[in-house]
């Protein structure tokens, strides 16, 4: 084109050119946005936490005090009202966890992963800022449904031998534990779907990790489940959001390091992937 | 400024890019060609580090692209393949882009307008058209108002008034003074636009010139005419250095003679001409020719049969 290079020497008074520049803060701004675009974000937290609340108001609903404790059809109320008005975490936590999984996975399957990249080509700090947004938004959210269902929890059983009130000990533990299991699972979501770069992928690995391998585990000679299977993902980290533990399992805080563990080692070979594979 | 230097791809024991070399001269439209398979895409991914060379090195501006503190602000890009999440709004989109940067939105505002994409900034990426993919990935491309702009097949898929608008929006770029890099399958269509022009096939580089040598090399300058006294013209035209043949009764081919000439002498003689042009075909055939070793998919049986009937 001739008039480019005719004009191309002349342009010297260029305008001041903004500086612009990647940081730490403004990938997370991006991650935010992009977390709340799409629509199955909002639509997945509120299903998980419809499961949380409705499934423990189910829950507390049909609490039968004659058939309870210990009665042969139902669980053992061992937590009293507080088991009963959490009922509803392990359904949370599968959605949260498919919800973690289509954050990063969704990026490979649609080709925005090429998009991201180009924007922040130093790679990593998308995914810590995309573990870490939704994190902190999965535990804040989920926290608040656990709190929520154990209000009403405690109103429907008001009165009976089981009911429970937020002063009692340990209550705010569960509470909170709650939140911080299900943050975790939902950063592994998040870590799974980015290490296997598909949705199908991830949330297979996920669903079978949280609800199959602990089944399994009983196939196992005793001697070796009763080692390894308070260490698995969903055993470890659902510790702290019972009152009290059962014998084979891990103390709360513990049952929390082990469970992050996982979820850490995870984000390192996702990171690695990240960083070494092309896009 | 880009510059690749024995840039080496393999995929497999597939080698996409050979040890290509080249650079993008700053202010400057270079055009970026190949048959399919040639390696383009792949170069392109390379030079923003999608895709990790196996060996060989590239720099744009001077930098690894990655080590840039605002690499959108250095190259914008439009790669081949979508690069935008299908549920997500093109608004939303350009500006989760955007704040990677720390890029105002009223600069997200200015891309939309750019592209023509305000009637559809509201919907989800996933319902566009191929065009309306395509001006949001060169909405996104042009975010970080960068020096240099380099697109991946920007017509594919576009519809007239699109190639049109991507033709137009090239030229204003490069009449700016920036950089632009575009790749294409086609040789007729570059030559409109591209001041330099870098051919691979087979991932190795055939030929890194100017269009105008390019042309010139081609060496197939001819002017074709279409007059009712095809006789009296040749006549006026014949002289030394310059070929005439006739293609049909009322058609001749000039070779050494530019249209200018042809039209002045035709004028001058008074003449009719109802066609009178440069045969751009010859180009496309030059490039065919150069590349014709080295294209990796040959759509042989059809296509001979075809030119045999014709
Ligand atoms: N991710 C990949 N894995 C394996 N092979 C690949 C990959 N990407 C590209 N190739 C191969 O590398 C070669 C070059 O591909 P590339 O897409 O770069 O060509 P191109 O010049 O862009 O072609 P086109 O004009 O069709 O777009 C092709 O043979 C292709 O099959
Ligand atoms: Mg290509």
């Amino acid at each position: 084109m001739t008039t480019a290079t005719a004009t191309a020497p002349t342009t010297t008074a260029a305008p001041a050119r903004p500086a612009y520049k990647v940081t730490w803060l403004r990938v997370l701004r991006s991650e935010w946005t992009k977390f709340w675009s799409v629509r199955s974000s909002p639509i997945t937290l509120v299903t998980a936490l419809f499961l949380l609340v409705g499934i423990g108001a189910i829950a507390s609903l049909t609490f039968d005090p004659a058939a309870a404790p210990g009665g042969n059809d139902g669980p053992p109320i061992t937590d009293g009202a507080i088991s009963l008005a959490l009922m509803g975490t392990i359904f949370a936590s599968l959605a949260i966890g498919v919800l973690g999984v289509l954050v990063s996975a969704g990026e490979y399957s649609t080709g925005m992963i090429r998009a991201t990249l180009a924007a922040v080509p130093k790679r990593l700090p998308t995914s810590w800022a995309k573990t870490a947004v939704f994190g902190v938004v999965a535990t804040i959210v989920t926290a608040a449904g656990a709190l929520g269902a154990f209000l009403l929890g405690a109103a429907i059983l008001d009165g009976e031998a089981i009911a429970m009130s937020l002063g009692d000990d340990g209550v705010l533990r569960v509470l909170a534990g709650t939140g911080i299991y299900l943050g975790l699972v939902g950063m592994w979501g998040v870590a799974l779907g980015a290490l296997l770069r598909s949705s199908a992928g991830g949330i297979a690995v996920l669903v079978g990790m949280l609800l199959i391998v602990p089944g399994l585990s009983s196939l196992l000679p005793a001697s070796i489940a009763d080692n390894v299977t308070p260490y698995l993902p969903s055993n470890a980290g659902q510790a702290v959001t019972h009152l009290n533990q059962a014998a084979d399992s891990l103390g709360p805080w513990t049952g929390v390091a082990v469970f992050a563990g996982w979820v850490a080692v995870t984000l390192v070979a996702a990171a690695y992937r990240l960083a070494r594979r092309d896009a | 400024m880009i510059d690749v230097h024995e840039l080496t791809k393999r995929y497999g024991d597939k080698t996409a890019v050979d040890r290509l070399s080249f650079t993008v001269k700053p202010g400057q439209v270079t055009g970026f060609l190949g048959p399919n398979g040639a390696g383009k895409s792949t170069t392109m991914r390379m030079i923003i580090g999608l895709d990790a060379p196996t060996s060989g090195s590239v720099t744009v501006n001077g930098r690894r692209y990655a080590e840039h503190a605002a690499p959108l602000q250095e190259i914008g890009t439009l790669l081949e393949a979508k690069a935008v999440h299908s549920g997500r709004t093109a608004f939303n989109h350009l500006l989760a882009l955007a704040q990677t940067h720390g890029i105002p939105r009223r600069r997200v505002d200015e891309v939309i307008e750019l592209a023509g994409l305000q009637t559809v900034v509201h919907k989800c990426a996933g319902t566009f058209s191929l065009g309306m993919g395509q001006r949001l990935g060169i909405a996104a491309a042009l975010l970080g108002d960068p020096e240099i702009v380099m697109l991946d097949e920007p017509v594919n898929g576009l519809d007239p008034e699109g190639v049109l608008w991507v033709r137009h929006l090239l030229s204003g770029l490069a009449a700016e003074g920036r950089t632009v890099m575009l790749s294409s399958h086609l040789m007729s269509e570059t030559a409109l636009i591209a001041d330099q022009l870098v051919i691979v096939g087979r991932g190795r580089l055939l030929a890194d010139t100017t269009v105008d040598d390019f042309i010139r090399q081609a060496g197939r300058q001819d002017v074709k005419v279409a007059t009712t006294q095809a006789e009296r013209l040749r006549a006026l035209l014949s002289g030394p250095g310059v070929t005439i043949t006739a293609t049909t009764a009322e058609e001749l081919v000039v070779l050494g003679l530019d249209a200018h000439r042809i039209g002045a002498i035709a004028a001058q003689h008074g003449v009719p001409l109802y066609e009178l042009g440069q045969q751009t075909v010859s180009l496309e055939e030059a490039f065919m020719d150069l590349t014709s070793d080295a294209v990796e998919y040959h759509s042989a049986p059809a296509d001979t049969a075809a030119r045999r009937a014709a």
